[in-house]
């Protein structure tokens, strides 16, 4: 169960380029939804220590509620990478599947 | 790395345990380097166009040559034994060589993975970028290394020479 107004946050790292696409897509998915897009919080993981405190597996990582958007395996690796996503055909992505995206939100924010 | 100037020599070794020395490369008709890593979902989502520009090109005497760089000791995924498994794994029809001093990667200023690097017969430069405009268009087809390697081939210089490389940094060694 989620909070009635949850926080949307975006963590990235810096040697990761996928960071502005993933942002644009969240943003309009979130606009779509008649969602503040301004209301994405975007925290930087800069260290291998923030990384490991973070769980962070990984840039872009989306949160809602504190709830990883895409919940990353037990034995996924954490620290300073850019994170793999499978877009629905199987191809290996740096950011989520639009469509995705947009049903993991709609399940979370529901 | 300038396009026009001749590359730093290196002599590394593939997963097999071969030997491979730029200079054995000298008087070829192109060569092509790629930095990448197993890591990285850029260079993952350019693999398979990498690794059919190396099958389709192999018999007009082009060479793809793999090199991992990065610092194995943080990022698991690019050990060697890892290296060994994918390749045995995938069938890759190229060798990946591993640079544990980074000396390589850092000779040609490598900034991401992918960054692809293509050499004449003199082991000059003549293309050094991405693989294609877009890690998310397979239809691409890594045109721009491609164009470059055909231009090569045709005696022309490579248009554009140069392009941005697009990937995951290179995972450096600290200190």
């Amino acid at each position: 169960m989620v909070e009635a107004n949850p926080s949307i946050c975006l963590l990235w790292w810096e040697g990761c380029p996928s960071t502005e696409a993933a942002l644009a897509e969240l943003r309009a998915a979130l606009e779509e939804r008649g969602i503040d897009p301004d209301v994405v919080e975007m925290r930087e993981i800069a260290t291998d220590d923030e990384a490991d405190r973070e769980r962070f597996v990984g840039s872009p990582t989306i949160r809602v509620a504190g709830h990883d958007l895409f919940p990353p395996g037990d034995t996924d690796p954490v620290g300073l990478s850019c994170r793999i996503y499978h877009l629905a055909d199987g191809r290996v992505s740096p950011t989520p599947d639009p469509v995705l995206l947009r049903e993991e939100l709609d399940r979370r924010l529901k | 790395m300038t396009v026009g100037f001749t590359v730093p020599a290196f002599d590394l070794t593939d997963t097999e345990g071969g030997a491979h020395r730029l200079a054995d490369r000298a008087g070829e008709p192109a060569t092509v380097v790629v930095f990448t890593c197993n890591h990285c979902p850029y260079a993952l989502a350019w693999h398979d166009r990498i690794a059919a520009v190396a099958r389709d090109y192999a018999e007009r005497g082009v060479e793809v040559l793999c090199i991992n760089s990065n610092d194995a000791s943080r990022y698991p995924a690019d050990s060697p034994e890892a290296m060994r498994a994918r390749v045995e794994a995938e069938r890759w029809p190229m060798p990946y060589l591993h640079d544990p001093t980074q000396e390589v990667a850092r000779g040609y200023d490598a900034r991401t993975t992918p960054d692809v690097f293509v050499l004449d017969g003199e082991l000059r430069l003549r293309y050094r970028g991405a693989p294609d405009a877009d890690h998310d268009q397979p239809a691409l087809q890594a045109a721009w290394l491609r164009g470059a390697l055909d231009a090569l081939l045709a005696g022309e210089d490579p248009d554009p020479a140069e392009t941005t490389p697009v990937g995951c940094s290179i995972k450096w060694k600290a200190g």
